[in-house]
């Protein structure tokens, strides 16, 4: 999966050629003159960039920036990709912004059912549940279910146009993070990054945390550390991506948010000593 | 009789246009009669590939090797490295290439994209670069190289598929240059190229510093090339390093070698007569001096070309 | 800078510089798109089935493009037993391919396993088991599950049995059977090695009077070391395997999973 999330979900021109239209109709740019039935597939209009995520001894960091593209416009610029699911489980959306919103109501109404159809009915808050220690859906079980839903999905033919992280804490409060794409396809690694973030953050998230003994040994302020020098990385070489960004850690004492975090030390020093593209000298 | 060749003709032709996947581009492989001379460019072929690719033929697909190649300007030289491993399509095949190419002695490329196409195009501008600095009676400069290069494939309008990092000392000083294939340039302090760039890019980008000595520039260099082996399919294997300085040029082969194969569990030398032998004719040493030169070379160390890999 | 990225993502991007070529497309009415419900996640599986045991191998590389997704990312699952674990399970089944699609043929085949026992209060041969498997795949034959399945256990007999399908559900009990992004190269040395392919017997006649060598079940030791170097060679010449080798053995003792760690560029 590349930072193209238009291209996400198409066969590859570079093994499968160009998508050959003749079967369809004239309307649409093919050879038939009878009439194809609609079908639900799209494209993404407002789109997500990266979003990245580390886990650590006992918790996961996870961080996405608060822009939305249109295209190549930087249409909205303080939207919010990390969506808390619980006091253990976040979800990080990556590509399509209607479609991310869409799952959110989703989450929502599942989180309104848990509430309700669980053992403990007294239980009015997140606080109260953990006090009567009642089991709290886990960010594995979170994950299962949205792994469902999008495969589901791709199915049908009517994907949901995402690349998800799943990070939190799995039913025996050990680290978890996990993600789902637009096809269902779902897989598990200490550190994980969509869109960009996999060409450009993954080499340095793999050198901080390469198997998972490492991250057993990785702190959170590590963890946390590695994950902004990554949001920096990106921020200079991703076009789609800002210098403002959430991030989340996860770990037992529940999830702390921040919506509003800026990149800070940035360095230019590169930049001063450039003159020109090549005969220049002045 | 007639019609049945024609008709195996005409299938035949098909079949070049469909799978010509071996050339890099749409050049004919069948060519229309041309049935008039006409002074000037003929464009026809570029009219039936479009009219072939609206019909749905995609064009052949351009064997591009991965690759990550890196650059870094320090005090007093300049860095390049890359790593060696060369692919087709999936397949390896060639764990231990050298994508660094020599120009001058004090010039020298990292090539990725088409395998071919760095080759020849290095060359060639090795090659012209001599005679320029024959004829002008000066050392050659790296931004010679880089115009020749630029101009060169500016003309094959990114058709000649090689991407470079140039890097050399000349008496203006050390340089370090990017040329794509299409013909721009850049020339930027630290480069990366090839599908492992943005891996090795990130480690610039977070370790990267104003002057660096000489072991800084190549540490940062290798393990950026590192980056790319380990986190892009395209590239693997080991990690070749060129220093290059006012006084001198280092190439070190392999600086890095972290890839090296585990011993196999099991030998595979098959027993003496397991292939069956229908027919056998000895051909002497003494029969064959009849028609070649026969030299005795032992099999001391010095044999030529690189071991074998085989089961003892 | 500017084109910087040009010739860095050739992975899974379409090819822009063609497609954006002018194509006429009607102004009014929806715009469809190919959404194309399949990828490939790389990795290669093998089987190889014995006297008295199944080995099951798979790499734990999980590509997409020329990105790695994960360095673990298991191929094999244990088919029945109890519970989420598959606990004292005596089936494996290894998919490769495209990984949802392999995921979620794991989890039909798994729950209609434990069905099985449920229903008739006995645990299914793996025979009947290989049969269901096929079905299932055939049940999607116009919209497949995108994977080479093989599937392992011991028969009724307490031989090694192993069956390998293609993703439309055409089975077939085997010897050995390769399957994935390196196949074409581990299965010519399987046949060579398990089923002894072009080999003849040194000591018998010669020239036409050869006689092939005649092959047999191999010791789970040498069936082992076949698999490990046929995945360390595999992991030289293919960009898509390596990271880690999965092993699981049947035996009539259970299953015993083994991990061995593989070259990682």
């Amino acid at each position: 999966m590349n930072h193209f999330p238009e291209a996400w979900g198409r066969p590859r021109d570079d093994i499968y050629g160009s998508y050959n239209a003749s079967y369809l109709p004239q309307s649409r740019g093919g050879l038939q003159s009878h009439h194809q039935p609609t079908t639900h597939t799209q494209q993404p209009i407002v789109t997500g960039t990266s979003v990245l995520a580390l886990k650590f001894s006992t918790g996961v960091v996870i961080a996405a920036d608060n822009l939305a593209s249109y295209g190549s416009l930087a249409r909205f610029t303080d939207v919010h990709r990390l969506k808390p699911f619980n006091k253990r489980a976040v979800v990080g959306f990556g590509g399509d912004v209607s479609d991310m919103q869409y799952l959110d109501r989703l989450l929502n109404s599942l989180d309104v059912e848990e509430n309700y159809t669980s053992p403990t009915g007294d239980a009015k808050s997140d606080d109260d549940r953990a006090l009567v220690d009642a089991p709290l859906m886990s960010a594995k079980n979170l994950h299962t279910y949205l792994a469902k839903v999008m495969y589901k999905r791709r199915t049908d033919f009517n994907p949901l146009w995402n690349a998800l992280l799943v990070c939190g804490l799995d039913e025996k409060d050990q680290p978890f993070l996990a993600s789902a794409d637009l096809l269902g396809t779902t897989f598990s690694a200490p550190s994980m990054a969509t869109g960009f973030g996999a060409h450009l953050a993954q080499p340095l998230l793999r050198r901080v945390a390469p198997d998972e003994a490492a991250t057993q040994e990785l702190s959170k302020e590590k963890a946390v550390e590695a994950i902004k020098e990554c949001m920096k990385v990106l921020f200079y070489r991703d076009a789609r991506s800002m210098n403002e960004y959430s991030v989340a850690v996860i770990d037992q004492s529940g999830v702390e948010l921040k919506e509003d975090e800026k990149l800070e030390n940035q360095s230019w020093a590169f930049a001063d000593r450039i003159k020109g593209y090549g005969t220049q000298t002045v | 009789m007639v019609g049945v060749r024609f008709k195996e003709v005409e299938k035949r032709d098909q079949a070049v246009i469909t799978t010509g996947h071996s050339t890099p581009h749409l050049t004919p492989p069948y060519t229309p009669p041309i049935t008039t001379t006409m002074p000037g460019f003929d464009f026809s072929n570029h009219n039936r590939n479009l009219a072939l690719h609206s019909r749905g033929v995609p064009l052949p697909k351009a064997t591009s090797t991965g690759t990550t190649i890196v650059g870094c300007l320090y005090d007093g030289g300049v860095v390049i490295a890359a790593d060696t491993r060369a692919t087709s399509g999936p397949i390896v095949a060639d764990k231990n290439c050298e994508k660094l190419h020599y120009i001058s002695p004090q010039i020298w490329c990292a090539g990725a994209g088409t395998a071919a196409d760095t080759e020849f195009t290095t060359a060639l501008i090795s090659s012209n670069l001599e005679l320029h600095a024959l004829s002008t009676g000066r050392k050659p400069r790296v931004v010679t190289v880089m115009t020749m290069l630029k101009q060169h494939l500016f003309r094959y309008q990114g058709h000649i598929g090689a991407y470079l990092v140039v890097a050399g000392c000349d008496p203006t000083g050390a340089h370090l240059f990017t040329v794509h294939a299409h013909g721009s340039t850049d020339k930027l302090p630290y480069v990366t190229m090839g599908s492992g760039s943005l891996a090795a890019m990130s480690v610039f980008e977070t370790q990267w510093k104003n002057s660096m000595t000489r072991d800084e520039a190549v540490a940062l260099c290798a393990q950026a090339i590192q980056a790319g082996i380990f986190n892009d399919l395209g590239s693997g294997s080991n990690v070749d390093v060129c220093v290059i300085t006012k006084e001198k040029t280092e190439l070190l082969r392999n600086y890095i070698t972290p890839n090296v194969r585990e011993q196999k569990m099991r030998n595979y030398k098959f027993a003496k007569g397991t292939t069956a032998v229908l027919d056998q004719k000895v051909i002497t040493k003494e029969e064959i001096s009849k028609y070649v030169t026969v030299q005795d070379i032992g099999d001391g160390e010095t044999g030529v070309g690189e071991k074998m890999e085989v089961d003892s | 800078m500017a084109s910087l990225f040009q010739q860095s993502m050739p992975s899974t991007g379409p090819g822009y510089s063609f497609a954006s070529a002018p194509t006429h497309h009607s102004s009014s009415g929806p715009r469809q798109h190919a959404f194309y419900p399949y990828t490939d996640n790389g990795g290669s599986t093998l089987g190889i089935s014995g006297a008295t045991f199944t080995i099951l191998a798979g790499d734990t590389r999980s590509t997409s493009g020329y990105n790695i997704n994960s360095r673990y990312a298991p191929k094999l699952f244990r088919i029945g037993g109890d519970g989420p674990e598959n606990e004292g399970a005596r089936i494996v089944l290894s998919v490769v391919g495209f990984a949802a699609d392999g995921n979620a043929l794991k989890e039909r085949l798994d729950t209609m396993v434990k069905m099985y026992r449920y229903q008739h209060g006995k645990e299914i041969s793996v025979h009947a088991c290989a049969q269901r498997l096929s079905h299932i795949l055939y049940g999607k034959r116009f919209f497949p599950y995108y994977v080479t399945a093989i599937l392992g256990g011991l028969d009724d007999e307490g031989k090694g049995a192993l069956y390998s399908y293609d993703p439309v559900g055409s089975y077939e009990r085997e010897q050995c059977r390769a399957a994935g992004a390196a196949s074409s190269l581990i299965m010519p040395f399987l046949d060579n090695q398990v089923n002894l392919k072009n080999q003849y017997d040194p000591a018998s006649g010669e020239g036409l009077e050869k006689v092939m060598r005649v092959p047999e079940p191999l010791p789970q030791e040498t069936v082992e070391q076949l698999v490990r170097d046929a995945f360390t060679s595999a992991v030289e010449r293919h960009i898509e395997v390596g990271d880690g080798l999965q092993m699981m053995i049947i035996t009539k003792e259970g299953v015993q999973e083994t991990f061995t760690p593989l070259k990682k560029d």
